[in-house]
């Protein structure tokens, strides 16, 4: 049964540094919280580049490998031990996530400084620590490949995620909070029952036994099929699909810019990588197919509700929250484009690699573009002193560099040229066409308009000359606009990047997804 | 044989009948207390099948540290809030969502091949390599190091998450929520009779957790109680939360964890691996470390956020 792992090379170069993106951020949080004060943001603003830097550096050794890299915990083969994992995806998403940390730590120096005169106070230390653990549960999730160690790992995201929301301290926002809670803890609950019904019918968590065992066992245990549905009804409602999104608005708009940006762009992503995980890596091709019709059918419900919802919203923030709710359901139609029988009777990726990358380019590209636009959103409301969707009239004249950014990260969500976005949809859309599967189209084109129509509501006035000049109520920092700049310029540059270059995404995939194999 | 069937048929009609009271309590307080009940009797069940290092834990974290929060909980309540109840028909919805959720979930179960397949004999065959007893405890500190890792990181993380609660203007500050009011002489009394035992109780479970159940998070949670019990009783106040050494006290197992783990890279040829001739002394270095975390981390979880008294 161990003959899996022996198929990996041993001697791949890089696997340590799986270990430290892992525990650099825990040993981080350990030390700003006991620093405290004013040394907690300067020990996350020191160990972001490092991290940004392991990140690279484990982005190279897959690449350059063209291979997974595993590393057993404490020297403890699974299933016995747990071991970490990192393919082409799980790089990628490190990396992003490293990116838009490093950003959002910039960004967020202005909003969470400690009051001069006092030691220490309560949002900046609560900020920069939750931030770190955010940054650890993220980097868990991408790398784990034990499923009750990704149980760690989604309890570690929640408990950093939620207080973000409430920093503010309204009693809006711990409503927000608390919502946002019953939800992850019951999606929590199910996950945990899953992984529980696993064990008792395969006697292993680890992924890549799970999944040769559930192969060569047919047919396949009840357990097996409730386990899976536990286990995505749970990753569900954290990734807040619709019909689960009630939690997801209120939480991602009440947080404070920086921590709106981080929930959205990345938050919400971990969950979703594990569904995408369940279904291609644990569980038979035939369930998947089925699974990807379902999964892909909320996923189109998700985009037209969420388009038709941000139309209809008053104030700018919960209309960039919609817009979440909207684009994650795009991630979903990666499912049955992927899966598709016709294409890939056997899920194999060598046949539908544009549906696999459109869907990671989606992911990334929604994560800068979705982070620059929340932080965006942050700077405008500090300057005006609201951020009513009504009162942007001519904000174009009074902060260029900001509505600028803003405009190209809505470039990107609309899925227009040249963007990181465009290429994402252009992908799924050919991908759609090519399996025979037009009707997934539709929906994306009409998500395209109706994200279109929101972004117009909000760059239409912004841009007009019309009208009386806006007072700021604050002056906007230069560098903050740059930071925000910064990343919406990463999500259209992915657009401009030839697509062939997107091979790491591919790694440890391409037809060797250890499914399906006769 | 059957005595032994007819007590736990019994033990399960008991649970099911407070399941049942618990749900349909008039009061938020009568709920808890039913709770608290529902989780004794679970610990039980727990023991009647042979674990009990889970049953330990069901008891102290799952019904006692539970119901306590449940109980400050319910005291603040408005004595009103059943006004906020939704109706019959969602509830009565609710309840059978759940009545099918559990059918389906009994059904999966009883479906589960017999014996089950299982790690256990390989977990033990492994444990006297590291010299521990308790195959619990090899799971706990080596086979899944990095999960009880994370998790004691999480212990820190609710905590930040509680104290990002209070008022800014509280930073700095002492959690008050605890101590009585007017604490009676027999509290006081109570509160200096019993920690003495209680620390030894607590030092014991920890000590044993190597070969026997207990452990870091037993133990810990003993102590804690303990310490609380002194808090209520006025007896000692609790640390501010910007002190220096109440988060080192907090750290001090993950730390202590984490530092050994990467240690391992050298001595033991991985990140988390124990070398073989001194394994025992260093897990039980981690245990100790963690027990003392983990009491302080429970012990300040139910102190709640500063300043929560004015």
């Amino acid at each position: 049964m161990d003959s899996l792992f022996t198929l990996t090379p041993p001697a791949a170069w890089g696997a340590p540094l799986l270990v430290t993106a892992l525990m650099l951020p825990v040993a981080a949080l350990m030390l700003a919280f006991v620093l405290g004060g004013r040394h907690a943001e300067r020990v996350v603003l020191a160990t972001l580049p490092i991290g940004l830097g392991v990140a690279v550096a484990i982005a190279a050794a897959v690449l350059h490998q063209g291979a997974t890299l595993h590393y057993d915990l404490g020297g403890w083969a699974p299933p016995l031990g747990v071991s970490l994992h990192a393919d082409g995806l799980s790089a990628t998403l490190l990396l992003t996530t490293a990116v838009v940390l490093c950003a959002v730590g910039l960004y967020a120096r202005a909003d969470f400084r400690v009051p001069s005169g006092a030691r220490e106070a309560r949002a900046p230390l609560a900020f920069w620590t939750l931030l770190l653990a955010v940054w650890a549960g993220l980097n868990a999730v991408f790398l784990g490949q034990d499923l009750f160690n990704l149980y760690v790992a989604l309890e570690l995201l929640t408990f950093a995620a939620v207080p973000l929301v409430c920093l503010r301290g309204s009693p809006q926002t711990i409503a927000a909070a608390l919502r946002y809670l019953l939800f992850a803890l019951l999606g929590s609950v199910l996950y945990l029952l899953g992984g529980a019904l696993f064990y008792g019918a395969y006697g292993t968590l680890d992924i890549a036994l799970l999944s040769a065992r559930l192969a060569s066992g047919d047919p396949i245990a009840p357990a097996a099929l409730a386990a899976a549905a536990l286990m995505t009804a749970g990753l569900l409602a954290k990734t807040a699909l619709f019909p689960l999104h009630l939690w997801l608005p209120p939480a991602h708009a009440g947080a404070p810019a920086a921590g709106s940006a981080v929930l959205s762009a990345l938050v919400v992503k971990a969950s979703f990588f594990l569904i995408l995980r369940l279904w291609f890596d644990v569980m038979p091709d035939p369930l998947t197919h089925l699974a990807a019709q379902v999964l892909a059918t909320l996923g189109a419900a998700a985009i037209l509700f969420g388009g038709i919802l941000a139309l209809r919203q008053a104030r700018l923030k919960m209309l960039i929250a919609y817009s979440t709710l909207a684009q994650i359901g795009y991630l979903f139609l990666v499912f049955p484009l992927v899966a598709s029988p016709a294409a890939a009777p056997a899920l194999d990726l060598v046949q539908a690699p544009g549906a696999w990358t459109g869907g990671v380019l989606q992911l990334v590209s929604h994560a800068f573009a979705k982070a620059a636009m929340f932080m965006a959103a942050g700077l405008i409301a500090g300057a005006l002193g609201h951020d009513q969707v009504r009162g942007l009239g001519g904000l174009g004249r009074v902060l260029p560099m900001t509505v600028f950014a803003f405009a190209l990260a809505g470039l990107s969500l609309m899925g227009l040229p040249p963007s990181g976005g465009f290429a994402a949809k252009w992908l799924l859309l050919s991908a759609a066409i090519e399996t025979g599967q037009w009707w997934w189209t539709l929906v994306m084109l009409a998500g395209g308009l109706l994200t279109g129509g929101y972004l117009f509501r909000v760059l239409a006035p912004a841009l007009s000359t019309r009208g009386p000049p806006l007072t700021l109520v604050k002056p906007v920092e230069r560098s903050r606009e740059l930071v925000v700049l910064g990343l919406a310029l990463c999500s259209v540059v992915l657009g401009l990047v030839p697509l062939s270059s997107f091979g790491l995404v591919q790694i440890g995939r391409l037809g060797a997804t250890g499914i399906g194999l006769p | 044989m059957s005595l032994a069937l007819a007590a736990d048929a019994g033990l399960a009609l008991l649970i099911l009948g407070l399941a049942v009271w618990t749900t349909i309590a008039r009061t938020a307080f009568g709920a808890v207390i039913g709770f608290m009940a529902y989780g004794f009797l679970v610990a039980l069940v727990w023991v009647r099948l042979a674990a009990v290092d889970v049953a330990l834990t069901e008891a102290a974290l799952g019904s006692g540290l539970t119901g306590v929060l449940l109980l400050g909980a319910a005291a603040r309540l408005p004595r009103d809030a059943a006004a906020a109840r939704p109706g019959w028909g969602l509830r009565l919805a609710a309840g059978v969502v759940s009545a099918a959720v559990a059918a389906g979930l009994a059904a999966v179960v009883l479906l589960l091949p017999v014996p089950g397949p299982t790690l256990a004999p390989v977990a033990t065959a492994t444990l006297p390599t590291l010299g521990l007893g308790n195959p619990v405890t090899g799971v706990l500190i080596a086979y899944r190091a990095i999960d009880t890792l994370l998790e004691s990181v999480v212990l820190v993380l609710a905590l930040i998450g509680l104290w990002s609660l209070a008022r800014d203007e509280d930073w700095g500050g002492r959690p008050d929520a605890l101590r009585a009011a007017n604490p009676g002489a027999a509290l006081v009394l109570l509160a200096q009779v019993l920690p003495p035992l209680g620390l030894l109780v607590g030092v014991h479970l920890f000590w044993t957790g190597a070969i026997a159940p207990g452990g870091a998070f037993q133990g810990g949670t003993v102590l804690a109680a303990m310490w609380v019990l002194t808090l209520v009783a006025g007896l000692t106040r609790p640390p501010r939360v910007g002190g220096r050494g109440v988060r080192l006290l907090l750290v001090a197992g993950p730390a202590l964890f984490l530092a050994i783990g990467v240690a391992g890279f050298w001595l033991g040829g991985a990140f988390l691996a124990y070398p073989a001739a001194d394994a025992k002394p260093l897990i039980l270095a981690i245990e100790a470390a963690l027990t003392l975390s983990i009491a302080v981390a429970l012990g300040l979880l139910l102190a709640g956020p500063p300043g929560a008294r004015e």
